[in-house]
């Protein structure tokens, strides 16, 4: 093999690097908390809804989570302008806000059921003595079932949340400017293919871990007193 | 331009197959380097240990798409000249098996420790310590999520067409250029893919019903 590594008209391209950088960041951020909340509402419809609800949680779930995120991409990014053109209202939206649907659309089933498992692992006596203190059923699912509830899946959620950052770099095929579109973009221009990419693998895998590290962080500030992990005990 | 018509959805399910061929491949090898994986994970050698680990952390820390990239790339660039297939099912392996990997440590270890000691104690070799006690109780645990992980697998698939590989999704895609009709196209990919996903989710389901049942 007498191939010769150059990084440096990757490293030429920084600035188009770190920018490709900070779309992911946002997209991930924007679409990690959209996901989140949705995936808390679906988890309260499917366990405290009506039978409505609870079904409508159920097929938003299942189909979301058997079929693969790039066929719901496409599904967002050409289907709902087709969509909107029969009802007769003309949208353009930008690949950017497209991707962020289809991300928070997607997130958020997986969402659902994690802290749907949380929520069952609440125990009775915890709800009943919420009741018998007249709680509303919004209080007692906020404030006694939620917060432990999160706390217990917490280390699922995270490996979801990163899981997350990682599989958005499937949006730069409709061409939103983040980390790997932007490698796509130095590659044809450098004809550097393996090094570009090799260079943003290492990004991504740092931000992975750095995505990590922020969150378990977060959380430890903001709940510090939230038992943490599947047994309760800091993980 | 022309409409998209029931020989379409034909099409469409032809291209499926592909989808199932390379799912089972990326399976099978993932399988065999993951049992590696897996043992190497609870190995005695700190060294394995360690290798096997940073392996497990690079394929679970990078985006599927950038191994595939990379692996594509990368392999004809040190003089293989890969078809599309070979590198996707490549790329799909080292995925699989680092996941797979995880999963089956995690059933080793949930398998009580007294069992372990049991089988030392009766001065079982290594081989026969994991061959009849500790791999058959580990093997029922990992079942549910083994299955459940297939499902991962057939859907992440899906981004081999980025690569250039004629799957469902590549079809698809193409599809939709000719006719114009993304909400068809797909919807109908959408099925065929909840179609073979689905069953898998509802039987990894019921065999985690079963096992906790069996406690």
């Amino acid at each position: 093999m007498d191939y010769v590594f150059q990084f440096g008209v990757v490293f030429q391209r920084s600035d188009l690097i770190i920018s490709g950088l900070l779309m992911t960041i946002k997209l991930s951020a924007i679409a990690t908390i959209a996901g989140f909340l949705i995936g808390v509402v679906c988890a309260r419809a499917r366990q405290e809804g009506g039978r409505l609800s609870r079904a409508v949680a159920a097929t938003y779930v299942e189909i979301i989570r058997n079929t693969p995120f790039l066929a719901q991409l496409y599904m967002v990014a050409f289907g709902l302008p087709q969509l909107a053109l029969w009802f007769g209202i003309h949208i353009r939206p930008s690949p950017y806000i497209l991707a962020i649907v289809a991300l928070s659309i997607n997130l958020g089933a997986y969402i659902t059921e994690i802290v749907r498992a949380g929520l069952d692992s609440i125990p009775r006596s915890q709800v009943e003595a919420a009741d018998s203190l007249a709680l509303t059923p919004f209080q007692i699912f906020f404030y006694v079932k939620l917060p432990p509830a999160l706390g217990k899946v917490f280390p699922s959620l995270t490996s979801q949340f990163v899981l997350q950052m990682l599989g958005s770099s499937v949006v730069s095929v409709i061409a939103v400017q983040e980390l790997t579109a932007v490698a796509g973009r130095i590659q044809s221009e450098t004809f550097r293919t393996f090094e570009t990419y090799l260079v943003v693998t290492a990004i991504y895998f740092a931000l992975a871990f750095a995505l990590r590290g922020i969150l378990t962080v977060l959380v430890t500030t903001i709940w510090p007193w939230m038992p943490r992990g599947p047994r309760g005990r800091a993980s | 331009m022309r409409y998209f018509s029931p020989n379409d959805v034909l099409f469409l399910i032809q291209a499926a197959q592909w989808t199932l061929y390379l799912s089972l491949l990326a399976f099978a090898f993932g399988g065999l380097v993951g049992f590696v994986v897996a043992l190497s994970r609870v190995s005695s050698s700190t060294a394995l240990r360690w290798v096997s680990r940073a392996y497990v952390q690079i394929f679970q820390n990078t985006p599927l798409l950038m191994q595939l990239f990379l692996i594509y790339y990368g392999l004809s660039l040190v003089g293989f000249s890969l078809s599309p297939i070979v590198a996707a099912a490549v790329a799909l392996t080292f995925f699989s098996s680092a996941f797979l990997g995880e999963i089956w440590r995690g059933a080793i270890e949930a398998v009580p420790r007294t069992q372990f000691e049991a089988g030392e104690s009766l001065a079982l070799t290594p081989w026969q310590l994991y061959s009849h006690i500790i791999l058959p109780q580990a093997i029922r645990i990992a079942t549910p999520p083994t299955v459940g992980f297939f499902v991962q697998i057939v859907k992440n698939t899906s981004l081999t067409s980025i690569v250039g590989m004629t799957e469902l999704m590549r079809a698809a895609a193409m599809m939709n250029n000719a006719t114009m009709a993304p909400m068809k196209v797909f919807t109908v990919v959408c099925l065929i893919y909840f179609v073979i996903c689905f069953p898998l989710s509802l039987l990894s389901r019921k065999l985690e019903v079963r096992l906790h049942a069996g406690r």
